[in-house]
């Protein structure tokens, strides 16, 4: 059996981080997520889900412990990683089309000097039609609906065919229809690479991922199956009802 | 008319338009980045630090009989101010806008200071604050299209990874890149433009013409390179029309060509605000 399949993509071990002179964000973390899953980081707001993505993929360093992706560090390991940031933090107004935004994708530390490559434009024109915009390529940025914006972002993250996927609440402030339609495309997409899905909508995500990891200071993981009422309110503090959906 | 006639006769204002043409191209691309990526408050910082290089520069000149003239002292004083403002903003996340402020006077306190010291010329304060394009010479102009030349290759050249930092930082900084290194490089690009105005339009009225055909152009265009071509064909219009409507009135240039930007980006506001009502 090929080691590589069986190694986990993702491990952290023994992970605490706290900002500088603050109170602990996380604690005693223990992760490991296996090559193909399909993972959503789920809990309440202010809990950690946001830093432990972004200690996962180095923008922030662990106060103790270790993160390693593909057996890396975080930072040598980015280039196989696709990353979808939270949407609000984007100037609405910034002067882009749709294929200039996932053109960006196509960066990387050996770029020097002069524009994009007609390389970079094939492969980001593909991008594109992966998340089925191809024809709005050329449209501004600033004009799509909120929902191709969330494409457009994906198809940024896939453009340098990552085999990772890390997703920040890529479906706040879309309608139930919309967000749909994105949590098919990505379990489409699952089945080339692996995914982690930030939200704060557990109800909606429990019909389509296979892991739940509960941040909430410290972090557990269940198998979607294994989640109940009682793992839900502990989480959450008993104020949330759990939809059930059916399970596979 | 008076003013075509006087254009061919006079060689101050064939220097005058060349001028205006050389900063209006730095003008446009850098203050396309300056507005997408909101630090104009960072250009006036800088602008305002451009008083002590002035002022320095002149200093040694006179009392010291140093080689260098007051537009090279401008030039380092520019790239010093960016270099200080880009590692406190980088680095000290808290009072960010503070530092800013602190920088911006002590630079200008700086400048007023040699200024006073230096013996004659006092109305140069004059001209350094609001400009006096008509007193720029043949050689003033060889450094304009060097400092043209520098930052038109480097903010042209280093476009994508500019564009996506100003967009994006955070996911630029995952896919590799420098970011910290490019926000140093788009502030010494907005010194060195800042350093290009300063002769057109004088320290204090620099942040308008850097942002306002920005802003305008920003208004039409879907793209940050188109927004940058139109920026500059805006600013050199700008500052031709300042020149024209200056000219026989005997008005200050930058001043009016400042108000023609200005009464400019209030009207295509206005114009649009009276489209979307009629669409809706």
């Amino acid at each position: 059996m090929n080691p590589e399949k069986t190694a986990p993509i993702i491990e952290v071990e023994n992970l605490s981080f706290r900002f500088d002179g603050g109170p602990p964000v996380l604690e005693g973390v223990n992760l490991e997520i296996a090559a193909g899953d399909f993972a959503s980081v789920i809990g309440p707001n202010g809990g950690g889900k946001t830093t432990l993505v972004k200690l996962i993929v180095g923008l922030l360093k662990p106060t103790t412990g270790r993160v390693r992706i593909f057996g890396l560090p975080p930072v040598k390991a980015r280039p196989r990683i696709g990353y979808m940031p939270q949407h609000a933090m984007m100037d609405p107004r910034f002067p882009v089309r749709a294929i200039d935004v996932v053109l960006m994708g196509r960066l990387g530390s050996g770029r020097r000097f002069g524009s994009y490559s007609r390389e970079d434009r094939e492969a980001a024109a593909g991008a594109l039609a992966k998340v089925n915009l191809e024809d709005l390529g050329a449209r501004p940025f600033s004009d799509l609906s909120g929902g191709q914006r969330q494409r457009v972002l994906l198809a940024r993250a896939l453009v340098t065919d990552p085999e990772l996927l890390l997703l920040d609440e890529p479906a706040a402030g879309l309608d139930q229809k919309v967000e749909q339609d994105f949590f098919e495309l990505l379990q489409e997409l699952n089945r080339q690479l692996t995914i982690v899905l930030v939200t704060h909508d557990l109800g909606f995500v429990a019909g389509f991922v296979r892991t739940v990891i509960c941040v909430h200071g410290h972090v557990d993981i269940h198998p979607t199956s294994a989640l109940d009422g009682r793992a839900i309110s502990e989480i959450y503090g008993g104020e949330v009802r759990m939809v059930r959906h059916d399970l596979r | 008319m008076e003013f075509l006639n006087a254009v061919l006769e006079f060689e101050f204002l064939q220097h005058a338009l060349v001028a205006g043409a050389l900063a209006g191209i730095a003008c446009g691309v850098v203050g396309s980045y300056v507005v997408v990526r909101r630090i104009t408050y960072i250009a006036g910082a800088i602008a305002h630090c451009v008083l002590a290089g002035l002022g320095v520069g002149r200093w040694l000149q006179v009392v010291h009989g140093w080689p260098i003239t007051p537009a090279q002292g401008a030039v380092v004083a520019a790239v010093a101010a960016a270099l200080v403002i880009g590692l406190v903003s980088l680095h000290v996340r808290e009072r960010e806008d503070t530092i800013i402020g602190a920088v911006w006077a002590i630079g200008m306190a700086i400048g007023i200071l040699f200024i006073a010291v230096t013996p004659g010329y006092h109305e140069d304060l004059m001209s350094y604050l609001f400009g006096n394009i008509l007193l720029i010479g043949g050689g003033d102009l060889w450094m304009m299209a060097a400092l043209d030349a520098v930052v038109l290759v480097l903010a042209l050249g280093l476009y994508p990874q500019l564009e996506a930092v100003c967009f994006d930082e955070e996911f630029a900084r995952l896919r590799g890149l420098n970011v910290e290194a490019y926000v140093l490089v788009l502030l010494v690009l907005t010194a060195l433009t800042v350093v290009l105005l300063v002769s057109v339009v004088g320290i204090v009225l620099v942040i308008a013409l850097l942002t306002l055909p920005a802003a305008i152009a920003g208004q039409f265009t879907a793209t940050l390179r188109g927004m940058m071509a139109l920026a500059s064909l805006l600013a050199i219009a700008f500052t031709i029309a300042g020149l024209a409507v200056s000219y026989a009135p005997d008005l200050p240039a930058g001043a009016t060509t400042i108000v023609i930007a200005g009464g400019a980006y209030l009207a295509v506001l206005a114009l649009r605000r009276i489209a979307a009502n009629f669409r809706s």
